[in-house]
């Protein structure tokens, strides 16, 4: 389980997080909403100790982040896997070799035999072939490059799966694409997701529960039912513009 | 005016303030820096490739480099030449000046541009592009998968590169020096080794070995903490080889007083 308790966050006079609060329960996807800019991308990052809360908790697993040794934190991120928006793959290392450095077990790691199969298995849980092994991050679209980063996140078998803005860059057929893979991915693998998305339609379709990031602080928290109904002004106004012409509406 | 008189104290903190934040950033990267040698897998092949690529990338402008500095101090030391000295004297001052000086200076400073730069703009385009979050967010450090083999490698290409300038040099000052003064092979040698101390070789090295360890360290802190995009790696960049190059500046100055003058 995934908490934060009273987490704020600022950079020099820039408050971006001002007491946040919400929970992720095991097994459950929950899609993380907000407008550009308002933090939802540094609200991730606390949650496997990228980024330290200047004050508050962020607890996975009843243990908190901030308080953890180098080497705890180490493991602890090893059950945590990270998918980057633009990817963050490495540059200098083609496709195999990023996805083998998702494999946190040491001895798997350095067993070429293991790393292939294994690689060549998450590939193919996130639709690509094994002949993309030998490419280069320039070598790959967008969307490829997307997916390779949801390779190597799972390359590892996390128990956590945090996504960040995972469709934004994508063309409405390859967003789709990504947000079915995040579904099947989250029940093939029983994983617990967060995605931090602005994008309204997807989250409806992937997420079993929405929290809407408003200002530094979670305006709303609940079922896409309970988003529909929402009377909160700010929650309305997120969701007016998709409201009017999107199948989620009904 | 009294305004102005305001500022001066504010701006003086902010100055030390923005230096212990360097300083403090840097003694937590060396701390990192100590922690990831346990990780010998990690970094000894990535060090060995590092090496490979800053040692034989750098042989070109280094022979350049070398080849010039000798000629010119040849042609130097023919312009400056007094006819009441023995010739054997100008083989003295083209090793000496090329070993003791020349060669580690002019080399660090040339490498200092050439390898800082690219360990800042490469470090630092991964900081921008979320590729060392990447690798942290994989409970990889970034200090033993990227830190340690470019340092190292800069340490340990650096003194040997120094060789390779001093020796080219000294053989570019040798042919050159003929051409101005009627200076036999015998003279020049006998020149260079008279006065020739094995420590002046210690020398060179110390001093190439630590502008090695400068322009690695540096430039790897500078990419490491980079912000703000492009323009970011820009300055991170800039900053690494004007630092590097002040640093081996000072550190020329501060090993001469401490090994020359003992």
């Amino acid at each position: 389980m995934i908490e934060l308790r009273g987490v704020k966050k600022r950079f020099g006079e820039q408050v971006v997080l001002d007491g946040v609060d919400f929970e992720v329960r095991e097994g459950e996807t929950l899609a993380l909403l907000g407008p550009s800019g308002t933090g939802k991308s540094v609200l991730l990052k606390h949650i496997n100790g990228l980024i330290r809360p200047d004050q508050g908790k962020v607890i996975v697993d009843g243990r908190e982040v901030a308080t953890l040794h180098r080497k705890e934190l180490s493991e602890l991120r090893t059950t945590i896997g990270y998918v980057f928006q633009n990817g963050a793959l490495f540059d200098s290392m083609n496709v195999f070799e990023n996805v083998r450095l998702g494999l946190s077990d040491e001895t798997k790691f350095n067993d070429m035999e293991y790393a292939r199969t294994r690689v060549a298995e998450c590939l193919k849980l996130v639709n690509l072939t094994p002949e993309t092994m030998e490419k280069f991050p320039a070598q790959l679209s967008g969307g490829m490059r997307k997916r390779v980063g949801i390779a190597r996140a799972i390359a590892g078998a996390p128990k956590y799966l945090l996504y960040d803005e995972p469709t934004s860059g994508l063309d409405p057929v390859n967003a789709d694409i990504v947000d079915e893979l995040v579904t099947r991915l989250d029940e093939e693998l029983g994983v617990t997701s967060i995605m931090v998305t602005h994008d309204v339609r997807g989250a409806f379709n992937v997420a079993d529960r929405i929290a809407l990031l408003s200002d530094g602080r979670i305006v709303l928290q609940g079922t896409p039912d309970e988003f529909r109904q929402s009377n909160n002004p700010k929650v309305k106004a997120f969701l007016e513009r998709d409201f009017e012409n999107s199948s989620f509406a009904a | 005016m009294t305004s102005t008189i305001l500022q001066l104290p504010r701006f003086t903190g902010r100055l030390i303030l923005g230096f212990l934040a360097q300083f403090g950033r840097l003694s937590l990267l060396v701390v990192e820096l100590v922690r990831g040698l346990a990780e010998v897998r990690i970094w000894v092949p990535r060090t060995m490739t590092e090496a490979a690529t800053v040692g034989a990338g750098s042989l070109p402008i280094v022979f350049v480099i070398a080849a010039f500095a000798g000629a010119v101090t040849a042609f130097q030391a023919g312009y400056q030449w007094q006819t009441n000295l023995p010739v054997y004297v100008l083989g003295t001052l083209i090793v000496e000046t090329i070993v003791l000086e020349l060669g580690p200076v002019l080399i660090g400073l040339v490498l200092a541009g050439r390898i800082g730069a690219r360990y800042a703009a490469e470090l630092g385009t991964m900081r921008v592009t979320e590729q060392i979050d990447a690798l942290e967010s994989l409970g990889r450090s970034p200090a033993s998968h990227l830190i340690i083999p470019r340092v190292l490698a800069a340490t340990l290409m650096l003194p040997v590169l120094v060789i390779i300038a001093d020796v080219v040099a000294v053989g570019a000052g040798w042919i050159s020096v003929k051409q101005v003064l009627p200076v036999t092979d015998a003279d020049f040698a006998f020149g260079a080794k008279y006065f020739w101390r094995p420590f002046d070789a210690y020398y060179s090295l110390i001093k190439a070995t630590s502008f090695g360890f400068a322009i690695g360290l540096i430039s790897c802190y500078m990419g490491f903490n980079t912000k703000q995009g492009a323009e970011g790696v820009g300055k991170a960049t800039t900053a690494a080889i004007v630092t590097s190059s002040v640093v081996i500046l000072l550190l020329n100055v501060l090993l001469a007083k401490i090994l020359l003058t003992a």
